[in-house]
């Protein structure tokens, strides 16, 4: 019950509304739960609605173990 | 987040769970409670890998499909094929849950009746806005990750003054299904996956007790086969170190605190009560219902639908007790059987995330194995 | 029989069942028998048959006119056929835009223009406001064999090659219809594969253009007629950078998503370089891939696997239902 993706907010219109971007497709999306959001944020979107904002410095150190592990033999 | 799916990566993590099952009784069973994770552990074709680390998966009540109870499924059905000039909007999965009447998705709507999947409920309140003189019902249901959004679209129903709107509800919370499940205490599972985006809304200390009071690991997982691996290893370690707590292995999407906003407006919109779940009978503070001030956006109450809160499961069906995980799906004489995608019989055959179906899509050939 | 469901024409296991349990019965003959793309006549001809009913009827990259040319050319080419010849049926919903049609028929005849077909026979009818969904088109095409579909000679080795991305047409109908408040680059990949006639002469054994039910049914249908499995691997599958995004988004498995311009070649194992270069040579056909083969070490007869970019092992079967967004 969990389907969500990572993406960027592109813009935000009215108060609540907005476009985020995911791969290249725009999701209008709602930011009611996220007050603090602003355009360039990373926030996890679930059917239409941002519900967490990402942390970018532990999205990179995820990604940095993983880049690591990808190497290890 | 392609690194998240890397191969060698993967083969590491999955090296790292092995060394670790090894020292424990084995298999190990660990539960996830989330039907994404249930269709990501498939997906990826995981489950036989963790089985070959030592690690048994098992599929919990995960899945807002197969826990609604009939009852509810048929007054949608009732909805869409008995009243005039109403557009009910509907998550996908809903559409193909059989009840003694058929599916949703089968059902003759009445005159001028439609039908309309949506993706987000904010879709079923435009299509409200859109058309003034007909009724819309979305078919809310889903758990925490899904229930802030579903009362936003409501509070911004009333705020529009929109009376042509209201929400079939069927919304359920995992913490207190995970305290039932334990309490019925016939259930052997050294350790629980939580779901990554439920925790994102209502944070880690939901949880706590399962470690305090159960003694059970448990770890917040994301969705990738990386977040899902690393969320196993922390599960299968704090059981080595015979320490149990409740572990963040989704720190880049998931604060300890949730998101305080959007419970808050949960909680403006919506009150608890003990609500009949499929297979797993009445649970405390399990259910979510309508607050006073806007009961007039719940469906069930405006078109005065009589809802019996539980039973109505088709005869032979046994999806109660997968979703209990008493049982495997093979282990039910109907699978593959008589139950089957084309015709199933329970929800738990029909949900993408229903256990019965994802054993039958992804699972069958390996029949007797984890 | 019951009364017919939506879920019939969604042409999963239902359709299938019922090909296989009322029309082969009701028709008996060996060439419907094959039940190939297109029946293949004694006299040297291949003749197929498709009926086309979309919403909305256009769409980026598209709209039903071309889809109801290039769909019924590419059956013929799968075939093993050169298209020449198309009837055209329309069945119009009174109060139908003239302009709307007309738009239609020029597409229509750029699409025959383009793929080398002549539209020599057809009808016309009207149905009343609300007997029909604006319009429908049946096509039937005739074609030249110029090579016969083998699937029997396909052995452990073979190669499995896939012409190009998957899904874009499903994801730009989506798109269109405006559904699910998703904007998007796809445009639908509707186009005819005349390209590939040339690889009959060359020893194809086997192709199918990937429509409903996508990638997965289509090679599942296939290797369910082997004694042998199938596997293919993930991280091969050529995806548009959009499907990609949609499909995530939606939860939506490319591996199911219908497209209108690319097919699966099953190619003899040591032709299957030189097939892939020559399919890349092509405009159409420059992300093309091999993406597996047929084998006997993993899985058994009669199944499609698919080896995860993760590393793991699937069994892929034909979509039993509509693909609808999940919201979990």
């Amino acid at each position: 019950m969990c389907l969500a993706v990572p993406a960027k907010i592109t813009r935000l219109e009215k108060p609540n509304l907005g476009l985020v971007d995911y791969a290249g497709t725009e999701v209008r999306t709602n930011f009611s739960l996220l007050p603090q959001a602003r355009v360039g944020d990373w926030v996890i979107v679930h059917a239409g609605f941002a519900i967490s904002l990402m942390d970018k410095k532990e999205a990179r150190k995820t990604l940095r173990l993983f880049r690591e592990m990808a190497k290890a033999a | 987040m392609k690194e998240l799916r890397n191969q060698k990566a993967v083969a590491g993590l999955l090296r790292d769970i092995s060394g670790l099952a090894r020292a424990l009784p084995s298999p190990v069973r660990v539960m996830e409670v989330c039907g994404t994770h249930t269709m990501s552990l498939f997906k990826h074709g995981l489950t036989p890998l963790l089985a070959g680390a030592g690690v048994e998966m098992i599929s919990g009540p995960g899945c807002p499909v197969c826990i609604t109870p009939n009852g509810v499924h048929e007054a949608a059905l009732a909805l869409l094929t008995q009243r005039e000039g109403l557009t009910l909007a509907t998550f996908g999965d809903m559409t193909r849950v059989p009840t003694s009447k058929g599916a949703l998705q089968a059902g003759v709507p009445a005159r001028n009746s439609r039908l309309r999947i949506v993706y987000s409920p904010g879709e079923a309140l435009e299509e409200a806005r859109r058309s003034p003189e007909r009724e819309t019902v979305f078919f809310g249901a889903g758990f925490e990750t899904t229930i802030p959004a579903i009362a936003v679209t409501v509070q911004e129903a009333e705020e529009a003054g929109l009376s042509n709107f209201s929400v079939l509800r069927a919304l359920w919370l995992i913490p207190p299904a995970l305290r039932a499940l334990l309490q019925s205490g016939n259930i052997a599972i050294a350790g629980f996956l939580y779901p990554g985006h439920v925790s994102a809304i209502i944070g880690l200390r939901p949880y706590a007790f399962i470690a305090e009071e159960y003694g059970i690991p448990g770890a917040v997982a994301g969705f990738e086969p990386g977040d899902i691996l690393l969320a196993v290893r922390s599960v299968l370690a704090q059981l080595a170190e015979g320490k149990p707590r409740v572990a963040l292995e989704y720190s880049r999407a998931v604060r300890p605190d949730g998101n305080p906003v959007a419970r808050k407006l949960m909680d403006e919109v919506f009150e608890p009560y003990d609500a009949t779940w499929r297979g797993l009978g009445t649970i405390p503070g399990s259910g979510l219902k309508f607050r006073k001030k806007y009961l007039a956006f719940d469906a069930g109450r405006k078109f005065r639908l009589r809802i019996p809160e539980s039973g109505g499961d088709l005869p032979g069906c046994r999806c109660g007790e997968v979703l209990r995980a008493a049982i495997r799906p093979d282990g039910c004489r109907l699978f593959a059987s008589k139950c089957t995608p084309e015709s199933p019989l329970g929800p738990c055959m029909v949900s993408y995330e229903g256990a019965c179906l994802i054993h039958y899509k992804y699972g069958r050939g390996k029949k007797g194995d984890a | 029989m019951k009364k017919i469901s939506l879920e019939l024409g969604s042409g999963g296991r239902l359709m299938r069942d019922f090909i296989a349990g009322q029309i082969l019965p009701s028709f008996k003959n060996p060439i419907l028998g094959e039940l190939s793309d297109s029946g293949l006549l004694p006299e040297g001809l291949a003749f197929t048959t498709d009926s086309y009913v979309v919403d909305p009827l256009f769409f980026p990259g598209g709209d039903i006119g071309a889809l109801a040319v290039n769909g019924t050319v590419n059956d013929l080419v799968v075939s093993g056929a050169v298209p020449r010849y198309l009837s055209l049926a329309l069945i119009l919903e009174e109060g139908l835009d003239g302009g709307v049609l007309e738009k239609i028929l020029s597409s229509i005849g750029r699409a025959a223009r383009k793929a080398g077909v002549r539209v020599v026979t057809g009808d016309t009818k009207v149905v009343r406001q609300g007997q029909g969904d604006k319009i429908y088109i049946n096509t039937a095409g005739l074609g030249a064999s110029i090579g016969r579909p083998a699937p029997g000679k396909i052995r452990p080795g073979d190669k499995v090659i896939l012409t190009g991305a998957l899904g874009d047409h499903s994801l730009a109908v989506l798109v269109a219809r405006g559904d699910f408040g998703l904007r998007s680059k796809a445009r639908s990949d509707c186009a005819p594969l005349l390209f590939l006639l040339p690889l009959w002469k060359r020893g194809a054994l086997w192709m199918r253009d990937i429509t409903r039910g996508g990638l997965a049914t289509v090679l599942a249908e296939l290797a369910e007629r082997l004694p042998h499995a199938v596997l293919i691997d993930e991280s091969r599958i050529p995806l548009s950078r959009a499907v990609r995004g949609a499909s995530e988004i939606l939860g939506i498995d490319p591996l199911f998503m219908a497209c209108e311009g690319k097919a699966v070649v099953i190619a003899p194992a040591r032709r299957a370089a030189g097939f892939l270069s020559r399919i890349r040579e092509h405009p159409l056909g420059k992300r093309a891939a091999i993406i597996g083969e047929v084998q006997d070490e993993v899985g058994k007869p009669g199944e499609l696997l698919l080896r995860t970019v993760s590393g793991g092992l699937r069994l892929l079967e034909p979509l039993t239902s509509e693909l609808l967004p999940r919201i979990c």
